[in-house]
């Protein structure tokens, strides 16, 4: 896995939860180019132990001087989002990975339709500066609580104009799905970012009205949750280890000094996917990778979100 | 370093050879006695000088006669550059790359210079000197991906990734080993590698794809692949089979040293940045059989390698003259146990 060392060179209050961060490059060069929709993982070093969180680059993918990241304070989390708002500093130094794309447009597409709720609308800002570039029609539709919780509107009205439409729920404003969707001509592509019920929502709707799966496009981060403490016994290293509450199975792996593969974080692209050789209790799935039928087996498990409620259990790794 | 460039053909009179130093630095590819496929994938880092895998793109004596080669090959068939609509970005970020990588790892044969998005690109060996505006395809005399194509060894495909699979949308291909570019552009990943037996059924590309989809940034990756050319030829395409698919019935056991040769491919797979596709080299270097007896080691494995090799893999990759081959490396195998 490759990183790269970058420091905090400016850090924004945008909402009374939501902060941005800008990152530069530890020894002043430009960071790597990436592609609207990124995301880069950052080893936040809390306690003396390592988290990995991943975040979505909001900055132009056109200059890479600078990175941007905003991350919006999670209470009962972890505490990722927690040391990011009350430990970072401008200055700060944090090791992240290059930017990998889980959310990319279609290069095919004949118009677009991004659809953000809340802090889910951070992987659009990189991704319209894309569309603008390339020239491909597209419509932004941002959905949040209420007036003070609009991050970056004015950034998105200067970045759209009249392409970007903006739902206040504080005001009765919600976007009807069967609305939007429902009068999109063929070609086009649908993305959503943003709270569980509300993509779950949105791709019950496309479904319904016979979009093609191709078609839509969906960024369901999954946080690791805190959960019940177990044991690991990864079966290839002959390591025996314990997950602590706070920690993901991944990042306690890690921890143990085991250089275990990954990408997302969040249960979503399959990366880090292990073979399950026994378990005396059962595994609770928080991911978004595999089929149901396989975490019914019980044979898989994606350990950066998911746990298991069980004495112990073996891994191939 | 100091890089001399041999005057040598890959057609008509193939007048192509290795020097003793190209010969200590050929990829041979063998660990084993016995070969099968597998996903034999490692991360492309850079290796010991002398090796091939020195530098990140391999420039070496073979270089200016192999462009050379590639323009007649281009001349006559325009077609082995061929590029979708949507891969614009995709050859941007592969012209980044080679011009990146050649210039920073090659100084005294290339350089790049960068003012903003108006770069000057100088190639010493060709004698190429252009400054163009970085994303202006009208800046430049033909598409990125058709510009340096040209002016690096081995054939390149600029994949798109979507729907959880990758496609061959764009690609610039002069040397390929029997696979037609107008038939594969657009092919998924599937599709173009359906024509290969045993692997499929291995499970092997099943595994390399998800390998592929997750390919990082930064990050990149390489294979080795092999098989076998009659006469050092580059352009052994299925367009020009007329021009050399007679010339595996023209092997005797008096010329096997000299018109049989091991292609040994190198592949490296890229993740690219802007436009999240990933650019895959397919680099070949060649070798005659008498240049490989040179190294006994390799004789007596290949000898073992070619006498086993799995019927249906001769068939696929054409070795029509194997047991030919077999026979003259025969007297190279002591038949003792390998080191």
């Amino acid at each position: 896995m490759s990183h790269l060392n970058v420091k905090v060179a400016a850090i924004e209050q945008v909402t009374e939860h939501v902060k941005h961060f800008t990152f530069v490059s530890e020894d002043g060069e430009k960071l790597p180019s990436f592609s609207g929709g990124s995301h880069v993982v950052l080893a936040l070093n809390i306690k003396g132990r390592i988290h990995r969180n991943p975040y979505s680059l909001m900055s132009s993918p056109l200059n890479t001087e600078s990175y941007g990241v905003s991350v919006r304070k999670q209470e009962l989390s972890r505490g990722g989002s927690v040391f990011m708002h009350e430990q970072i500093e401008v200055g700060s130094r944090i090791q992240i990975t290059y930017p990998v794309n889980l959310f990319s447009l279609s290069k095919l597409s004949h118009k677009n339709i991004l659809i953000a709720g809340g802090i889910g609308i951070t992987p659009f800002l990189s991704q319209i500066v894309d569309l603008n570039r390339i020239e491909t029609d597209y419509e932004l539709h941002y959905a949040y609580r209420s007036p003070e919780h609009g991050a970056f509107r004015e950034e998105i009205e200067e970045m759209c104009g009249d392409r970007s439409h903006f739902y206040v729920a504080s005001d009765g404003n919600v976007i009807d799905f069967y609305e939007l969707l429902g009068k999109q001509p063929l070609g086009t592509h649908v993305y959503v970012c943003g709270p569980e019920p509300m993509v779950n929502a949105m791709i019950a709707a496309a479904r319904d009205l016979g979009w093609p799966e191709k078609h839509i496009h969906n960024e369901q981060f999954t946080a690791p949750q805190i959960g019940e403490s177990f044991k690991v016994k990864l079966a290839i290293s002959n390591i025996e280890l314990e997950v602590p509450s706070e920690m993901s199975m991944l990042e306690a792996i890690e921890d143990a000094g085991v250089d275990a593969p990954y990408l997302c974080r969040g249960g979503a692209c399959g990366r880090c996917e292990l073979e399950v050789v026994a378990c005396d209790g059962s595994i609770i799935h928080h991911d978004n990778y595999l089929t149901d039928a396989e975490k019914t087996s019980g044979k898989k498990i994606m350990p950066c979100v998911s746990r298991a409620k069980c004495q112990n259990i073996v891994v191939n790794l | 370093m100091s890089q001399t460039f041999k005057k040598e053909t890959f057609r008509d009179d193939y007048t192509f050879s290795n020097s003793p130093e190209a010969i200590e630095r050929f990829p041979f590819p063998f660990p084993e006695d016995e070969y099968m496929y597998s996903v034999n994938i490692e991360p492309h880092v850079k290796t010991a000088k002398g090796t091939i895998t020195e530098f990140t793109i391999d420039i070496d004596e073979h270089y200016v006669a192999e462009c050379a080669d590639k323009e007649i090959t281009l001349s006559k068939d325009p077609d082995r550059f061929l590029s979708l609509p949507h891969m614009m970005d995709g050859q941007w970020d592969t012209l980044e790359l080679m011009m990146e990588s050649m210039s920073n790892d090659y100084p005294d044969l290339f350089s790049l210079t960068k003012e903003g998005n108006n770069w000057t690109w100088v190639n010493k060996p060709l004698g190429i000197k252009d400054t163009f505006v970085f994303g202006d395809a009208t800046s430049l005399p033909m598409e990125p991906l058709n510009y340096i194509g040209r002016q690096v060894q081995g054939d390149w495909v600029v994949l798109d990734q979507r729907d959880n699979n990758l496609f061959a949308d764009a690609a610039i291909v002069t040397s390929q080993a029997d696979w037609s570019l107008a038939i594969d552009v657009g092919m998924s990943y599937k599709e173009w590698h359906g024509p290969v037996p045993v692997a499929n059924e291995l499970g092997v590309f099943d595994r390399a794809l998800k390998y592929l989809l997750n390919l990082q940034l930064g990050t990149p990756v390489r294979r080795l692949n092999w098989t076998m050319t009659i006469n050092p030829r580059l352009d052994t395409s299925p367009e020009t089979y007329p021009l050399w698919g007679p010339d595996r019935l023209k092997v005797t056991p008096e010329n096997v040293g000299d018109k049989v040769h091991l292609r040994v491919e190198l592949q490296t797979l890229f993740r690219l940045p802007r436009s999240n596709g990933i650019v895959f080299g397919i680099r070949g270097y060649l070798i005659s059989m008498n240049e490989l007896v040179t190294n006994p080691h390799w004789a007596k494995r290949f000898h073992r390698v070619l006498k086993g090799l799995h019927p249906e893999l001769a068939e696929y990759k054409g070795l029509s003259f194997k047991d030919m081959t077999v026979e003259w490396l025969s007297k190279y195998d002591d038949g003792k146990p390998s080191e």
